[in-house]
């Protein structure tokens, strides 16, 4: 090798080298000192601040309808949006994208101005006896309007690039189009759907913003973990800090689960052994 | 040639600059389709199917219209009963060997109780002898089996005409000989309408009664498998059942 050529390699490794490690450091410290900060019974102690309990457990129910809702409406819609070809479904898709890409907060003044008291079908909604403002309904309906687009893309995807010759072996075995849908098109598109809602769960779990503005910090009743974590703030710092440990580990497992679900080949849930 | 059970296909079908006009019927008997890729081969099965619908043309299967432009008639795939085997086999990859015959047992007839469906679905494998397979998913069978258990399950769906595209294409020399075999037994056990897309001499000898030759969207010949390679329909015709060596510009695999 030319003296010159191994100058250049050895300055290209090293710049990045040091680039990667810039933003590699930049990314890590955040979460060792999440983890280590204060020590283990501080941060412990953290969890003993009475927002603790409440705020997770409005978490884990309003999540898991928002998840429910979301995957109920998502996946028909979703498979609509796949196989429609009108271009307004199109410009659809296009429109279902936007709370990814929206500040949160702008979202929650977009729901206000909807469902709010005074907003455009709030005084509707409220003839019917039925106001969601700042109430834990209101918590549902943010985080699905935040997390639906995550489902719904995966979903999309999914739809889209499922075998076309598979689904025309299963029509012309005679699968009647709930049968084909339900027995052929769900099972194969399962594990990108699963991740998907898990994608969408996360999202909804971490849903600040639009909450706050929509549904309001109302300990028990609309204050969720991000919010909890926002008021202990300005209590105790461990408090946050035990809170934020609690959604950082949430989120590591649902990784370690989704490495899992895109490792393992699609099997079926039943085997039937040969007699 | 046309008997109560016949295929008979007029099937005209237009998309970009590809043009499909073809005419072909097919009594209780195998037919394979010959021609050199983008003549329109797949295109005509996916037509004859329902998952193309053509501009024009009308397809029927025995007395029943599937097809009909003028008359409006367009029956959906799940009703024509036709069993269409792909290339690949087209298992459900989720899906056990049972299980993948026990989904066409499930949508032949409603009603049929799961236990019911299971036994069924072990005759068939029993059938095709490869009942030691049953629960195995088909990422863990050879080709063969895949083909196997593929056919068994489209027997299982009771069809009234079977579609074929290049059955042993895809199989390992040994594996070919096999399938081929079985296939012969089993069409000469089905007695209904079969049309076979192939790139293979050795399909059309060992399955075959008449060859059409498809080029351009057309059927350019339609004769006994000795009659068309006596008097091949064109070039395509000429070198594949002829057995001159094959052009590489087509695929002949």
């Amino acid at each position: 090798m030319r003296p010159t050529h191994r100058r250049q390699t050895m300055a290209f490794r090293l710049g990045m080298a040091f680039l990667a490690a810039l933003l590699g450091t930049l990314l890590v410290l955040p979460f060792v000192a999440l983890l280590l900060d204060g020590g283990p019974l501080s941060i412990l102690r953290g969890f003993e601040c009475a927002l603790t309990l409440p705020a997770l457990r409005l978490s884990m129910e309003t999540t898991a309808i928002a998840v429910v809702v979301v995957v109920l409406g998502g996946t028909p819609l979703a498979w609509w949006l796949a196989r429609s070809k009108w271009r307004s479904a199109r410009w659809l898709e296009t429109l279902l994208q936007l709370p990814v890409v929206i500040p949160p907060a702008v979202g929650g003044i977009a729901l206000l101005l909807a469902f709010g008291r005074r907003g455009l079908f709030g005084g509707w909604l409220e003839r019917t006896g039925f106001s969601p403002s700042f109430s834990t309904v209101a918590v549902v309906m943010a985080q699905i309007f935040v997390s639906a687009p995550f489902y719904l893309q995966a979903a999309v995807l999914a739809f889209g690039r499922l075998n076309q010759d598979l689904l025309a072996v299963g029509r012309s075995l005679g699968a009647s189009p709930p049968r084909l849908f339900f027995r052929l098109v769900l099972p194969l598109a399962k594990p990108a759907l699963i991740g998907g809602a898990a994608m969408s769960w996360a999202r909804a779990l971490g849903e600040f913003g639009a909450t706050l503005m929509f549904a309001g910090n109302m300990t028990g009743k609309t204050q969720t973990l991000p919010l909890a974590i926002y008021t202990a703030l300005e209590i105790d710092i461990r408090t946050a800090q035990a809170l934020s440990l609690l959604l950082v580990a949430f989120a590591f497992v649902l990784l370690l689960a989704l490495r899992r679900i895109n490792q393992q080949p699609t099997r079926s849930e039943r085997t039937v052994t040969a007699p | 040639m046309r008997s109560q059970a016949a295929l008979s296909i007029r099937s005209a079908y237009t998309v970009g600059s590809f043009s499909l006009d073809a005419q072909l019927d097919v009594g209780v008997e195998t037919v394979a389709l010959i021609g050199p890729n983008g003549s329109g081969k797949s295109t005509l099965l996916l037509a004859t199917l329902g998952i193309r619908t053509p501009t024009q043309g009308r397809i029927t299967l025995g007395n029943h219209v599937v097809f009909d432009s003028e008359a409006e008639i367009d029956c959906p795939t799940e009703e024509r009963r036709m069993a269409y085997l792909p290339q690949d086999f087209g298992l459900f990859p989720f899906l056990t060997a049972v299980g993948n015959i026990e989904f066409a047992i499930a949508c032949a007839g409603t009603g049929i109780g799961r236990r019911q469906r299971q036994e069924r679905a072990m005759a068939y494998l029993e059938q095709f002898g490869i009942v030691r397979l049953a629960g195995r998913h088909p990422h863990q069978l050879s080709g063969g089996e895949r083909q196997r258990v593929a056919l068994a399950r489209a027997i299982a769906s009771e069809p009234r005409a079977l579609l074929l595209d290049e059955p042993t294409a895809s199989l390992d020399v040994g594996a070919r000989a096999e399938v081929r075999a079985l296939l012969r037994e089993s069409l000469e056990h089905l007695q209904i309408p079969t049309l076979i897309v192939t790139h293979d001499e050795g399909d059309i000898t060992a399955l075959a009664r008449r060859v059409a030759v498809m080029e351009a969207g057309r059927i350019v010949g339609c004769a006994s498998a000795e009659e068309a390679a006596r008097h091949p329909a064109n070039a395509f015709a000429d070198r594949l059942l002829n057995g001159v060596r094959p052009d590489p510009s087509v695929a002949v695999r």
